[in-house]
């Protein structure tokens, strides 16, 4: 017996390492961390990925550009409609199509409230991971609200394909204008309620300030975009630097502390909720009339060359990187995720915390993981 | 900086990169072996101050394998792209840049599961998505009959 | 607004259920059966598994407008060992086939699979040109129902469930063992 405890040490000060598999309630997908612990703090992470590999960037040097857009739908599949509008904007932008205002506008509304429906699944989903499970229950009963709203005007509740190069499938539905401003109104009454549940809650303080804390230059150097580089100080907003749509005509803030812990992170993300019902606001009584879509050639072809196009999602910075070489397939279309480069952090931003706060950790950095994967 | 001013100050440099004129960004051409002292330079000049790398892809250019940087300056917010390429396709190896920007840990890992091509001096090269004996399916000669059913 | 309860008669148009009933069985045997089989179809736990955008979906299945719990799906059971069904909700790829596998050997019977969406029913839309995805679930475990869509609604995922419910309400002790035979270990 004590030769057995000289081997391994005493009891508390234990080195193994454990396996978080890819099926486990809190890793919000099919991932699979390996993580070496000693004792009950952390000492390395490591994430396994490809359990969602489909191929999706082969996939695409096989179908035409209309074709893409529904592929793009089931990468990260809580911005889906920004995810469609990043190929639509970067096919016409290669084409040199001029879009209608209407289109701009009403793309600018459909966007922010994806925005507003992705962030409330992030708090029902943080809440219950960190044992809160009434925050489910109330995130989703709103987040329903804004999934009527998709369903009346584009038919589908979460993968809208609502996008196509040269405008939007069908013009929106006579009750769109009230609907969105019924739903703000009964937001805005709601959102200081979550306020109370969580944000001034002492357990939830106690678990988040100060854990995981990520510098500007890390956050910069590895590449975070979004949520968890603004947390950081690190102002990577894309709908600020490079505007697209009808972002250069709203006044808006972007959000940024410079804590860059999970509390932080949390926070960023309540703020943009309040930020993207500012947007609403001041497009909604404003659509200009218009056409919904401008008539294309029934095959597209883009012109040879590189074309490369950024969009904001809820998540961070998305790019779509199309090389034409003039058919109506794509010779090689590049996706950059922004969950790629969130997930990179995880591993230095969770060493020596314990491992209760690694779910902690992993909840605040929002990962979906079938857009890691592609 | 616009474009003009760029491009002057990154031919002093270097005399044997290609600079060209994209339709979006400059390009830079490098050959393979210079590429990791032009990215050190991009980055640490303190009037270009590259501090960014946003895309990192492989690409299959039919003969050649390639890789192309897209980086950006968050002090002055403008981008270029750097491509390189290498003719060899059986054992095809280029520097890393991972000791300049971290991000290009994951990304670099990635082009060597999808297309095999190899990096100098990552800590850690090893398959990311797909098992250690699947082939390399990004690249233009991959042949998968049972799993791909193509639409003719 | 809001669904409306489907009554019993409303299922009766699905041939293949009917001809399980057809087959009778002495009087003991079938009380006992009808016990075992209420009790089975009314607690009916799920296991936490979603792979994909399906998975949402049976998230808000479970959220309060949908209720999952109202039909006895109260809570959903991390372990398989607690499971009694599991929901395959989202695409499997080669790497995550054995691990599916490892978890419905893992599970005790009674155990029942329900294959939600596209993607698990035959490779939904990365059927052609996809080196990695498996074309449907069951060619690694045996399903007992299909869910069709993409994603399918809470109010198909709801009726799936009702269907594996009808489903088990016609099961006896006998027919249980025929049922897994070709995809078991041999």
């Amino acid at each position: 017996m004590e030769e057995l405890a000289k081997k391994t040490g005493t009891g508390e000060q234990e080195e193994y390492t454990i396996n978080m598999g890819p099926q486990h309630p809190s890793t919000h997908g099919v991932l699979r961390l390996v993580v070496s612990l000693k004792g009950e703090i952390v000492k390395n992470v490591e994430p396994h990925i490809g359990y969602v590999h489909r191929g999706i960037e082969k996939m695409c040097e096989s179908i035409t550009y209309p074709q893409i857009i529904h592929l793009t739908d089931r990468m990260d599949y809580l911005s889906a409609h920004i995810n469609n509008e990043a190929v639509c904007l970067n096919v016409e932008k290669a084409l040199e199509i001029d879009i209608p205002d209407r289109v701009k506008v009403i793309r600018t509304i459909m966007a922010e409230l994806t925005r507003i429906q992705s962030h409330q699944l992030y708090w029902a989903t943080f809440g219950m991971d960190l044992g809160g499970l009434t925050c489910f229950f109330y995130g989703l009963r709103d987040r329903e609200k804004v999934m009527d709203i998709f369903e009346e005007t584009c038919g589908g509740r979460m993968l809208v394909s609502y996008n196509c190069p040269g405008g939007l499938m069908y013009d929106i539905h006579p009750n769109f204008q009230k609907r969105v401003k019924e739903f703000l109104k009964y937001f805005r009454k709601t959102l200081p309620e979550y306020d109370q549940l969580l944000t001034g809650n002492v357990i939830f303080r106690e678990r988040t300030k100060g854990i995981g804390r990520l510098s500007l230059n890390d956050a910069i150097s590895y590449g975070t975009t979004g949520p968890v580089g603004r947390a950081s100080g690190f102002s990577c907003d894309v709908r600020k630097y490079e505007p697209y749509s009808a972002y250069d005509r709203v006044n808006f803030n972007e959000v940024l502390f410079y804590d860059g812990d999970t509390f932080h992170r949390y926070l960023v993300r309540m703020e943009e909720m309040r930020e993207s019902m500012n947007i609403i606001d001041q497009l909604i009584d404003n659509i200009p009339e218009g056409e919904y879509a401008v008539k294309m050639k029934p095959v597209i072809k883009l012109p040879e060359g590189e074309y490369y196009q950024r969009v904001e999602t809820a998540r961070g910075e998305l790019g779509v990187y199309i090389i034409s070489d003039g058919n109506k397939n794509p010779y090689r279309v590049k996706f950059r995720s922004p969950n790629f480069a969130n997930l990179s952090v995880l591993n230095i931003i969770s060493k020596g915390f314990k491992i209760a706060d690694l779910v902690a950790i992993g909840g605040s950095l929002d990962l979906i993981i079938p857009d890691i994967d592609r | 900086m616009d474009n003009t001013g760029l491009s002057e100050l990154i031919r002093l440099f270097d005399e044997e990169i290609e600079i060209k004129e994209g339709k979006q960004f400059l390009e830079i051409s490098v050959p393979a072996s210079k590429l990791h002292r032009l990215a050190n330079q991009l980055k640490d000049n303190e009037n270009t101050c590259f501090d960014f790398l946003f895309c990192l892809s492989g690409v299959d250019y039919g003969n050649d394998l390639g890789v192309v940087y897209h980086i950006r300056s968050t002090k002055y917010n403008h981008s270029v792209v750097i491509k390189t390429r290498t003719p060899d396709r059986d054992n095809p190896m280029i520097d890393s840049v991972t000791d300049i920007w971290q991000t290009a840990e994951y990304h670099e890992r990635e082009v060597f599961d999808l297309l095999g091509i190899k990096f100098k001096n990552h800590p850690d090269l090893r398959r990311l998505f797909l098992s250690r004996s699947w082939g390399f399916p990004l690249r233009k000669d991959y042949v998968d009959n049972i799993n791909i059913v193509t639409k003719s | 607004m809001g669904i409306k309860g489907m009554k019993k008669e409303e299922f009766k148009d699905n041939e293949s259920l009917e001809l399980f009933e057809e087959s009778g069985t002495n009087i003991l045997l079938s009380t006992i059966d009808d016990v075992i089989n209420w009790g089975r179809k009314n607690s009916l736990w799920p296991l936490t598994y979603a792979t994909a955008c399906c998975g949402i979906e049976m998230m808000a299945t479970g959220a309060p407008r949908h209720d999952f719990a109202r039909f006895g799906m109260e809570v959903y059971r991390a372990s398989p060992r607690q499971a009694d069904v599991i929901v395959v909700a989202g695409t499997i790829v080669n790497k995550m086939a054995p691990v599916l596998k490892r978890l419905y050997d893992q599970m005790s019977e009674p155990k029942y699979v329900v294959a939600m969406g596209a993607c698990a029913i035959s490779g939904g839309p990365f059927f052609l040109n996809s080196y990695s995805v498996v074309k449907g679930v069951d060619h690694i475990i045996p399903v007992d129902v299909y869910v069709p869509g993409c994603p399918p609604r809470p109010e198909a995922l709801l009726y799936g469930m009702l269907q594996l419910q009808r489903k088990i309400e016609t099961e006896t002790i006998k027919s249980r063992k025929k049922r897994n035979a070709s995809h078991d270990v041999k």
